[in-house]
This record gives C-alpha cells, structure tokens and sequence, in this order.
C-alpha cells in the first residue's frame, strides 16, 4: 500500500510529508526532490523506482504530488487517489497553489489522516468529510449527528443525507459532450470519439429515485455517483458521430521566408441551431517575423508569444462556411530541424449532443414524501463542446 | 527574519488574521535563510516554542503545536519538546489533539519511554462517546511504533473491533494490519486474526472492504498460512459487499478476489458473471482490477462456451474508455494493454485507431501507444498504421521519432504484404537527411534484408549515399553488415569497408567486429582485389587490439582462411537463419504471472514483484489457474496444504540465491553462458577444434591429465569455458572424480547381479507421481518436474524436462549437492537432442550412493543444480526414503531378536498409520515390494504382530513391530533404529507404500 505522501513546491522543497509505514525512510523525501524534480532530464514516466522504492507522482500547476511504496501496489488505484486527493483539497481551498497549501498545512493534514489510514484509501468523497472535517472543533455535535455522521461516511449512500426537503421540486439535466477528432489533411477522419456524461443536479426533497430513459444512439459504457446532489453517468462512443466542424486546412510555401496559410470552416448541422465560442489556433513556426490576416467572420490575431494565430469568431449557424486566409513572413535560419507541424485546433460550443444522444423521458419516484412525478420541474439541456478537435496539416 | 521574532508578531487570540497570515508560511521561509544564522537562534527558537506549549491559553498552545508541526514537515529535529507536545494531549478541543497525534506518529519511536506517558490518553479516548474521537484514538495508536506501548493497546483495540459504530470498526480493522506490522506474534497470540475474519460478514460494507485488504496484506507476509481462507461462503459475501462499498474498497475486494481459484469453471463463470459490472465504473483502478480477475478466471473456462465469447467482448469497450483518463492513468493502462494484447489479441484487435498518438499526449504515452500499435498490426490495418508511423517521424522528439522510424521496419517484418510499402517508407524518409532518421531507417533495414533475403538489395545505392553521415555505432555497423553481406553486388565495396578502416581503434567494438567479419565476407566473394584489405584488417585486429573477443575472432578468421578456405566459405557465408517476426515478446510464463498482477506496480514495469519488492512480500508467485477439466483441483489451496504432510509430495523449495551454494554446487559451468548457436551441428564444433591444431590441446593438456572423462559432455563444457578462461581450483573435486564413478558402477552392477540370483522381482515398488521441482517461471522457461524410483535394485530419478521458453536449449548438465546418503549421479545426464519451446523430454538418471555425504535438514533433502546453454537453475527436493531400502534388508529371526534387544529403549518411537484396510498378507506382499521384509508374523490376542527389518543403503538398519487390530484401520508401528533421526522418514515411508 501507499507508504508516504509528499507534496512538493516546483523549487522542490517539502511542503507536506505525511509517512504511513515504516519501510520509507526520509531519505524518500530527498531521492524523489534529486532524481525527479531535479533530473536533468526531465523524467518520461510518471512512476519511477528509485532503490527498489516506486514514486508516483501527478503535477498540478508547479506542485508536484508524489505517492511512494516499496511494495507491489495497485499502480492504477494510487493515481486515482492522487487526482481525488487535488479533488478534495481543491473543494476545500480553491486552486493547489504553493500559497493555498502553506496556508492550509493543519488541514490537509487533516484530511490526510481521514482519507488514507495505513496507506489504505478511505472514503474520500467532499460530501461526506466536509460534514466532520472542518477546522472549527466538533463538539457541538449531537449523538444523533454523529451517527449521522460515520453512517455517511461508511454506508452505502455515501453522498445523501437523509431529511432533505425543498419547496420547489425542481429537476435539472445536462448532457455534456466533448467530441475529440484527428482529422487528416485530406479531411480523412484518423479518430473520433465522444465522451459524455449525463449530470443531474436534483433539488428533490427526500430519497427520491430518478430515471431517464434515451434513444439507442450510445451504451452507457461507464458510471459513477457524483456528490451531494449532483448526479453524473458517464460514457463514451465512437460511432455515427456528428462532427460540428470541418477545417479545411492549405499551406504553402514560398520560398525560404513566406507560408501562405488558407483555413475554411465548415459547420455542419441544422442551420437553425447556432455555435458559440469558435476558436480556431493555426499554429505558426518559430521564426515567424510578422503575419497578416485577412479573415471574412470574426477577428483574427496572430499572438507571437503562443506561436499561433487565433482566430475567434462569436457565434456561427448550421451549415455556413467561413475563410481565412494569411502571409506568413519567416526570419531565414539555418536550423536543419523542420518545423513540426502541429495539427490546427479547434474550440467550440453546440447546443445538441455530437453523439446523437436524446433523452426520451424522465421520471422521479418518491415513495415516502407525497409528491409525484408531475409536480416537479424539470430541465434538459444539451451541450456539445469540443475536446481535442485536431486537423494535421 | 528568524522564526522567534516571527513568531512574536502574531496576536494568538486573533484566529481570523492567523488563518490570513499562516505561521506556517513563516517557517517555510526559513529555509532560505543561512544555516549559520539558524543555529545562532536555535536554542533560542526552541525554548520560545517550549514557552509557547505550556501556556495557559488554548489558542496559544495551538499555534505553538501548529508552529512544532511546520518544523517537523521540513525536516527540523523538533523531538526535544516532545512532554511539552504531549501534555497538550489531554483536550477537549478535536483540532489540537489531532495535531498533538501527528507529533505523536512522528517522534514516538525516538522517544519510547516518554510515549508511554500518551497510552492513558489513548485508552480513554477509545471509551469517548464520540465515535469519531473513538476511532481517531485507535488509528493513531496503531501508527506508535513502539513495543512497549504495544501491549496497553490489545484492550483498547479489541474493544474497537466489536464497537457499535461500523466507522470505528472499520478503522480498527486497518489498526490490526498495523500492529502485525509492529509485532505479528502478539496479533496472533492475542486472536485479532481471528476478529478480523469475523469483519469479513460485517454488515457494513466498508468494514468488509478494510478487513479484506487487511487480511490481504498480513497474508502476503505468510504466504502459506491459510489466512484468507476463502472459500464459497465468503466470495460469496465479498461479492455482494462489492456492489455496496466505496470505490476503493471495491478496488480491495477485487484484488482478494483475484487471488481465489474457483473449484471449477462454473463456479469461475457465475464469479465473472457478478464482477462484470464493475467494469463501467469510473475509477480505472476499479476497471482494471475487474479485468484482472476476468482475465483470470477466463483460464478456466471452455472456449466453445458462448459465454467465453461474450466475455471477451465485454473487455474491450472499458479498455478503449482508460485511454480517456488523465494521462498518468493512460500510462498505467497502455503498460497493461501491452500485456493483454499479447495474452489474448482478440480482444483489441479492432481497435488500432484508439491508439493513434495525439498532438499533445505526453512522451511516455506516445511511446506506449506506439508499443501497441505495432502489436496489433496486421494485413487489415497496415496501410493505416503505416500512414501514422509516417506521421510520427516527422515529430520533433527525437526518442519518438527513433521509435516510429524502427516501427516501420518492425511492420515489414511482421506483415510480409506490407514490406514493399515500408520499404519505400524507410527510403523516404532517409531522404529527409535528418541525421537520427537516417540512422535508424539503415539499422532497421538490416533487419528486413535478414528477413526477406534478396529482395530489396535495390536500396542499397541509397543507403551508401548516407555512409558519411552514420556517427551511431549501430547504425554504422548496420551499414558495414549490409557492405558485408552483399559486397558482391556493390561494385566499391571495398573502398566502402576501406574507409572505415582509418579509424579502425577509434571504433566501439560492436563496429570493430562488425568490420572485420564484413572484410572476411568480401574476401571470400572477391579475393583477388581485397588480399591487402583482408590482411590488414586482421592484423589490426589481433596484434593492435586488446579487445579479447576482437583477437580471438582475428585469430579464428585467420586460422581459418590459412588452412582451408573452402570451409572458410561454408563457416563465414553460411546461410543464416530468418530472424523471426516479434522479437521483444514477454516470454509465456512471466506474462502469465504478470497478468495475475493487473493493475499493479509488476505490470507497470513488465517485472514480477520480486525484482523490486524486498522481503517476504511479493516472492510468491502467482499463476493462472488451469483450464477446467485438465486436473481441477490441483490449483485449490487446501489440496496442497494437505498435500504438505506427505513428505514426496511437498512443493520444492527453489533455492533462491545462488551465493552459498556456488561452493558446493560444483564445477557446473559458472562462467559467461556459452555462446552456441541454436542448433549446433557437431561438425562445425569439431572443425572449430581443429582449426587451433595443437594449441587447444597444450592449453588443456596440463589440467585434463589423462582423465578418462573427456568425452563425458559435462566436461567437455568446462573444457571450451577453460578455452577463455583457465581456472583450475575446483576441477577435481569428488563429485565429478571419474575414478570414483567408475568404480560405483561396478559396485551398481554387482548389486544387479546378487538381486538376479537372490530374490525375486522388486519391480511393484511404489513411485511416487512426478512433481514440480523447478517452475519455469525460476528457470528462465525451463520446467523440471520428477520423482524417485528404485528399479532393479538401482536408484532412479526420472526427470521430465519441459521448455516453456521461446528458444532452443541445449546442453543440459546436472548435479548435486553432498547430501545426507551421498546420492550422485552414476552417470551425466544424457540429452542428446535440443529441447525445442513446448517440447517434454523424459529422461532417467541412474544414481549411486558413494557420493560426499553431508547431513541435510531435513534428512531427505536434495539440492541439485542444473544447467542449459541459458544458465544455471538450483533447486531442492525431497526424496522417499525408500528408495534406499537395499535388498538384503532381510534378517534372520535370531538376530533380529538380539538386535531389538540390543537397541535401547529410548531409541523406540511409536507411530499410528491411519485409515489403512488391507489385511497381514497384502500388508507383508506390498512391503516386501518396496524391501521392507517380514522377519516373523505372529498371532497375539486376535492382533496380527507382524517384525519387519530394513536395511539402508548406508548400511543402516531399521527393525519395525506392526500391530494390526482386526477391524480397526490404524496400526501401531514401532521403530527402532540406532540412528533415530531416520525412523520419521522410514514412517512416512510405511504410509506412503501402505496408502497406495
């Protein structure tokens, strides 16, 4: 199991070290700051064994999080306990800052202690330790909310607690997509995949059970509960996806110092619907002097510092076309090394659902409380936003 | 700024401003102030603390406690205020003991005496009526490190674990995992393993979950106790506390259950069946864990059942979603797909395009994919994956670039339709002239001129064009390779190759060897224009050189060609065998072990848990259970537990290092693997020999000496290791002496002789069934498995040899260790054809009993050492004593009696056979089989007295009283021996015979 936990600033000094079993030493604390932190080369693996001791380790802005064991652990549980320990601390205290952690050591301490006893990961949903861990002292609690309480934190229904009740029944659904594409330059689709998650925020008074029933468009291929009233079912698919988009990509170059870039949108669904947020980065090489634009929708600007032009447009129907077109001036080197090329991507928000998805109907059942299904409000919302929308070019 | 004046400046009764302006950033900085400025204060900073703690204020004595924590998180030695820390114990206030506990954890094993000053608290906190202050108490205690303390906390604890409150609970049952971890015995002895189990049907499913990977844990370190002990019951309750725990409890239980093997595919299939589910849940640990069992317990099931077909259905999708995680759980996913696509490609077959490497994916997830990519390469997909690898060698990092550029080669040799296309793909991409492209492009289109011989000769123009630019040795010698071996068709081969030859010394030795076997091939195609060439090459190479392995192959080229160039030719342009098409391949037995370790650490790394586990954990292997209907239950823990009473049939211990052996373990050949090629025809080794002439035989003349046992393989091994290098030390010692070996087998034979004219056939001996000695896995993929037998008045062992590695092995040899009868081999080990992968040889080795002895413990312990072309393996193993039993074990009636008297009394031991039911005569007729004679048989009070006598091969003898009840199935046997520490074995040894 996980023997140590450390929390690192990106100079590499110890923000919080918290050691759960014997075997790992201090001299644990030193060889991950040495060999990771400090490598020379910057490490290719996110687990590495130094002195037959594994360190995990996940960065969040310029903290590093790192899990260390010496035994055979499951690899895949430690990583998951390390995004939802930045989960929990991030629902505590806002962002993971080297300023917030300082600010907060007594508390993650804390919650250390509760959520990883011996190396073994404990209930760690926000729901359930923000209801006894809360740096002000528990003593004003009853028997009855004890109870309450470790039954929450222990029991089957971990993100609910009993007795809730709301004037207005009211019953919120979100579909959210993010559809992902690698498109080639001849406009082949590579890969393409939507995942998505159904959320419901319930402001439902008892113990209510929901259901909702959707087209035959996607399997739910995966499921979790979410936290307090927010719950989320998650899934993914691959098939008769529609692509929003298509970015028709031309580059040229003439000569040694000038590319000429030509970039067509296309977006491709119904044209009463209407896109928002269109993005487009068109990356450009690393010794561009100066870029002119010329684009029919939107504003274009090339920003120097991100090595792309970016290209905004505010809102966009179904079914139109859109251009730019730009000069790229070069500065001549003589680095050998060609430019990479990175793909074109791509930035944007639809209101339907690029899996196809449709939620047919939606039903609560509360046995106890008397209100039925027809009393309570309810909401469908679809959002469809792009993931990794890429074109090569 | 220092610590104390900061300190200094805080108002304790403000907690608002404290919570804006933390201490702990303070302390923080304090780091960067000079350590000489530091230590001036110290004293000073820790007295101020000391101060701060005894106050009388609370909100004070908290932020001292807090300010004590902060040093300690940055490594300052704050133990010195430990009573000051623990007289802040004893509060109401949740916040301040927790704090004041974390200390606790930290400094209490450097302080024992003053952390006992902490068990007071301890024991009434375990009584609060907070549940929560309860469990808090129990968990910190447990982390005390300290033995003395340990004991106060039996109680406390035991209260826990049968508290009301299920959070309590839960938290006690990791705090028994902690204290094993402190002092196992005392968690035995006091019956917390016992509570534990208990937990296993506690209502509350969180309570299972902990108690799971509790008792997980604590049977790791016992890896034979029967600890967990799973069984239908309880996989029953864990799979239904599966469906209701959190996710990492979820995670606990599905690793239990990963390590239960169900009695039958039926039960494996209704197991499958219920955790299925689990592989929709979020959390990829969960997922994986689910995988691990399915994959397992897959094993078991028949492949025409629809089910099976089902099941690997169901794997893919949830396989496919782990790769839209964050990408260190990507990371850990690929590692594990790479495992599973080679355990069972059906399953991801389809989905080559999920694997495609994106943009911003980070280096060790691109290189994973790419890993992936070319396994499932196949003639359906190939134009595809070719289009990507084209791709990716266009990227800006250089390891992924590599990489792409030799997966490209490594598809044309796995897919013959394709190679033609990649070919051409090399060659564009050689034209790019970036310089690491190039290089790898030319080492990987060695390889598919190795594979597709004569085919593509057509690039090589283009590839000499790059000559200039090669500065990596492999691909330098790549390109000196592709010279050599075609240097007919390139018309300035020799200029090419003379090139090379400037800098010859400055070369590393991979290129040194390369050029010089490259020159030899062109002098043998083209001997008129290269005499000069060839000349100078081999001159530099064994006079200028002082490279061994550079000389030796000088010496053997030169020799070679001076003496007969025809064969020469028929050495050196040999035709060499196809390289064949999946080459860095995880070999079967340690991917079966792996994929027992799903989701863990082991498949992350491709290594079993014991190269980087230290200690008892992980030394265990796991292993697939058997398809059903082959032996079904050989694999259930219970049978082998039982097994452990019959002495034949207990597991072999592999000896598992190798240092204190090497002594005793002979003159087996320890030195650098021999170097053979796969299938060595004699000739050529017999043409090698000579070539030396007489040099070979004056280098070994001085140590061989006449010995008769030059022919002897085993020998004839240590003679090409001495070629090299000339140890003599251990040479001659008794195990390998030829005298004595010969002269054993005479003895052997005179033993036949006497059996012939004495009694009759002793051919109805018991054998005992052959087990495993020697897992393939401890073996490099060498299985041995093998019993013990007396035929014909001879010792046998009969070994089966089974290669579960992927090449050839050759050369076997054994050998033993002294041991208690002085057993050896009377003759080498005779396997005269390679064993190829998948192939069993049966082999029987005759053995004698005038070896070294040496007393072992236990008596019939054999420790035996053998090798191969690959290494040399050590293993132990237990023999049947009777195997020893001599034929002339009879003795008369008078002597026996005296010899029972003469033996004291104390030297008598009493042994119960049980559950026999076989009459006087079938007891007298299978006895007399295995040479146990009867002496006398009489009649006493309705019991049948039956006085046996045995004589051991080391001229021991053993007289036995078996009395047999009419009726009733367990005998009295009574043993008396002047050696007593035999009469056990010769026990176990009636038992054995009787029973079967």
């Amino acid at each position: 199991m996980i023997g140590g936990l450390f929390i690192y600033n990106h100079k590499g000094e110890v923000l919080i070290s918290r050691v759960y079993r014997d075997d790992i030493g201090r001299n644990a604390v030193d060889a991950f700051r040495v060999n990771v932190i400090h490598a020379r080369q910057q490490v290719r693996s996110p687990v590495t064994n130094i002195a037959r001791t594994s360190f995990f380790h996940v960065k969040r802005s310029n903290i590093w999080l790192a899990a260390v064991t010496k035994q055979n652990v499951n690899a895949a549980m430690v990583f998951e306990f390390l995004y939802k320990m930045c989960d929990v601390m991030t629902s505590y205290f806002g962002k993971i800052s080297e300023e917030n952690i300082k600010n907060n050591f007594v508390l993650i301490y804390e919650l250390l202690d509760e959520i990883l006893d011996f190396g073994y990961p404990q209930n760690s949903e926000t729901g359930a330790l923000k209801t006894f861990i809360t740096q002000q002292g528990i003593k004003s609690q009853t028997k009855e909310e004890q109870s309450q309480i470790t039954s929450q934190v222990t029991g089957q229904i971990g993100w609910r607690r009993e007795g809730i009740k709301y004037r207005r029944n009211e019953l919120f659904l979100d579909v959210l997509e993010s559809v992902n594409l690698l498109m080639s330059p001849q406009g082949q689709v590579l890969s393409a995949h939507v995942s998505g998650r159904v959320v419901m925020k319930s402001y439902l008074s008892g113990m209510p059970e929901c259901k909702f029933g959707m087209n035959d468009k996607i399997v739910i291929e995966k499921q979790g509960k979410g936290t307090a009233d927010e719950t989320t079912k998650r899934y993914r698919t691959t098939k008769d996806i529609i692509l929003p988009f298509r970015v028709i990509p031309l580059v040229r170059e003439v000569g040694r110092t000038k590319l000429e870039v030509k970039v067509v949108i296309k977006s491709n669904f119904k044209p009463s619907l209407l896109a928002q947020k269109i993005e487009v980065r068109i990356p450009t090489p690393l010794n561009t002097s100066g870029v002119q634009v010329i684009c029919m929708k939107g504003k274009a600007k090339y920003k120097a510092s991100e090595n792309a032009i970016v290209w905004k447009i505010k809102r966009m129907a179904g079914m139109k076309e859109s251009q730019i077109s730009a000069e790229i001036e070069l500065l001549p080197t003589n680095d050998k090394k060609k430019w990479a090329r990175p793909p074109i991507s791509m930035n944007f928000e639809v209101p339907f659902a690029p899996s196809g998805l449709k939620v047919r109907y939606l039903k609560v059942f509360e046995p106890k409380l008397n209100y039925s299904d027809h009393d309570v409000i309810k909401w469908v919302r679809y959002i469809g936003r792009s993931g990794i929308y890429e074109t090569r070019c | 700024m220092n610590m104390a004046s900061a300190s200094m400046g805080i108002n304790p009764s403000r907690g608002s401003v404290l919570r804006k302006q933390p201490l702990s950033s303070m302390f923080f900085t304090t780091q960067a102030i000079p350590s000489s400025h530091c230590y001036d204060q110290k004293g000073g900073e820790i007295f101020e603390l000391k101060a701060e703690l005894n106050s009388d204020k609370k909100e004070k004595k908290k932020e001292a406690v807090k300010k004590v924590i902060a040093s300690m998180t940055v490594g300052k030695d704050v133990s010195a205020l430990f009573p000051d820390v623990v007289n802040c114990m004893q509060t109401d206030n949740l916040e301040l003991k927790k704090l004041v506990y974390l200390y606790l954890m930290n400094y209490a094993k450097s302080q024992p005496d003053m952390a006992i000053m902490a068990v007071n608290t301890f024991v009434k906190d375990c009584e609060d009526p907070n549940p929560l202050i309860r469990a808090l108490a129990v968990r910190t205690m447990g982390c005390i490190r300290v033995d003395k303390i340990t004991e106060y906390l039996c109680e406390p604890l035991r209260k826990c674990l049968k508290d009301e409150d299920p959070y309590v609970r839960k938290t006690a049952a990791v705090c028994v995992a902690k204290l094993h971890d402190i002092n196992a015995q005392l968690v035995e002895d006091q019956g917390f393993l016992d509570t534990l189990k208990d937990l296993i049907s506690d209502s509350n499913p969180m309570v299972v979950a902990n108690a799971v990977a509790a008792l997980s844990e604590i049977a790791e370190s016992h890896p034979n106790s029967n600890l967990l002990d799973l069984n239908f019951q309880t996989i029953n309750k864990l799979l239904t506390a599966l469906n209701e725990c959190t996710e990492w409890g979820q995670i606990f239980i599905l690793d239990c259950l990963a390590n239960y093997s169900p009695k039958d595919d039926r039960e494996a299939q209704s197991i499958c069946e219920r955790v299925t589910p689990r592989l929709s849940h979020a959390n990829s640990a969960v997922v994986l864990s689910a995988v691990k069992v399915l994959m397992k317990f897959m094993e078991m099931l028949s492949k025409d059942l629809d089910y099976y077909g089902t099941l690997l259905k169901k794997l893919a999708p949830p396989l496919v979603t782990l790769l839209s995680a964050e990408p260190e759980l990507q990371y850990v996913a690929l590692r594990n797909i790479n495992l599973i696509v080679q355990k069972r490609p059906e399953i991801l077959k389809h989905e080559m395009k999920v694997f495609f490497v994106k943009y911003n994916d980070p280096i060790y997830v691109k290189l994973e994919k790419l890993d992936i990519m070319i396994r499932l390469a196949s003639q359906a997909n190939i134009t595809q994956v070719l289009a990507e690898l084209k791709e990716y060698a266009t990227e800006v990092d250089v390891d992924f670039v590599r990489k792409a550029v030799r997966a490209i080669g490594r598809c044309a040799i796995k897919v013959e339709q394709s190679a033609e296309r990649c070919v051409s793909t090399l060659l564009d991409l050689i034209q790019t002239k970036v310089n690491y492209v190039v290089q790898e492009a030319i080492v990987v289109i060695k390889d598919i001129f190795r594979k597709y011989p004569n085919k593509y000769e057509s690039v090589i123009a283009t590839l000499c064009e790059n000559l200039d630019s090669l500065d990596e040795p492999e691909a330098r010698a790549a390109m000196i390779w592709i010279v050599g071996e075609y240097a007919e068709r390139i018309d300035n081969a020799d200029e090419l190759l003379e090139s090379f030859l400037e800098g010859f010394h400055d070369e590393s030795t991979q290129v040194q060897l390369q050029l010089l076997t490259a020159i030899v091939k062109l002098f043998l195609k083209k001997p008129t224009e290269t005499q000069e060439l060839v000349q100078q090459v081999l001159s530099l190479a064994t006079q200028d050189s002082d490279n061994p392995d550079l000389r030796d192959r000088g010496y053997i080229y030169w020799r070679l060609l001076s003496t007969d160039p025809v064969a020469a030719k028929e050495v050196v342009l040999a035709e060499k065998p196809l390289i064949s098409e999946e080459t860095d391949l995880i070999e079967p037995t340690l991917l079966d072990e792996l994929i027992c370790h799903i989701g863990t650490l082991a498949s992350v790394y491709h290594k079993p848990p014991s190269a980087f586990v230290e200690g008892s954990r992980g030394v265990q292997h796991k292993r697939l259970p058997p398809r059903s209907g082959s032996n079904e239950s050989t694999e259930s823990p219970d049978v082998t537990i039982s097994a452990g009473t019959q002495p034949t049939e207990q597991p072999p211990a592999v000896i598992p290092s190798q240092g204190d052996l090497l002594g005793d373990l002979l003159n087996l050949d320890l030195g650098p693997p021999v170097n053979v090629p796969p299938i060595p025809s004699s000739t050529v080794q017999m043409g090698a020999m000579d070539l030396l002439g007489g040099g070979l035989d004056s280098l070994l003349g001085g140590d061989l000496g006449g010995s008769p046992a030059v022919h002897d393989p085993l020998s004839g091994l240590l003679k090409s290791g001495k070629l090299q290098n000339p140890i003599g030390a251990g040479y001659g010692t008794p195990a390998v002496m030829p005298a004595s070996l010969n002269a054993t087998v005479g003895g052997g034979l005179g033993d036949l002789f006497d059996l012939a004219g004495g009694i009759g056939v002793s051919s109805g001996s018991y054998v005992a069934p052959k087990t495993v000695w020697l897992p393939a896995a401890k073996a490099k993929g060498l299985e041995i498995s093998g019993t013990f037998s007396r035929r014909m008045g001879h010792i046998y062992m009969d070994l089966s040899l089974m290669n579960k590695a992927m090449q050839v092995m050759t050369d076997f040899a054994i050998q033993f260790n002294k041991n208690s009868f002085g057993m050896i081999p009377a003759a080498p080990l005779q396997i005269n054809a390679p064993l190829a992968p998948n192939q069993t040889i049966e082999a029987s080795l005759l053995l004698h009993t005038a070896g070294p002895v040496m007393k072992m413990d236990p008596l019939t312990n054999l420790q035996v050492a053998v090798k191969n072309n690959i290494d040399v393996f050590y293993f132990s193993c237990l023999y049947p004593i009777n195997i020893l039993f001599l034929d002339e074990g009879k003795l008369d009636r008078q002597i026996f009696l005296a010899t029972w008297k003469d033996i004291p009394n104390e030297n008598e031991v009493q042994f119960q056979i049980k559950d026999c039911h076989l009459n006087a005569d079938a007891i007298t007729d299978k006895l007399f089989n295995n040479n146990i004679f009867t002496v006398a048989k009489r009649n006493v009070e309705g019991q049948d007295m039956l006085y046996q006598s045995l004589k051991l091969s080391n001229g021991i003898w053993v007289l036995a009283e078996l009395r047999i009840q009419p009726g009733n199935p367990n005998y009295t046997l009574s043993l008396k021996c002047r050696a007593s520490g035999v009469t056990q074995h010769v026990f176990q040894a009636y038992e054995i015979i009787l029973k079967n």
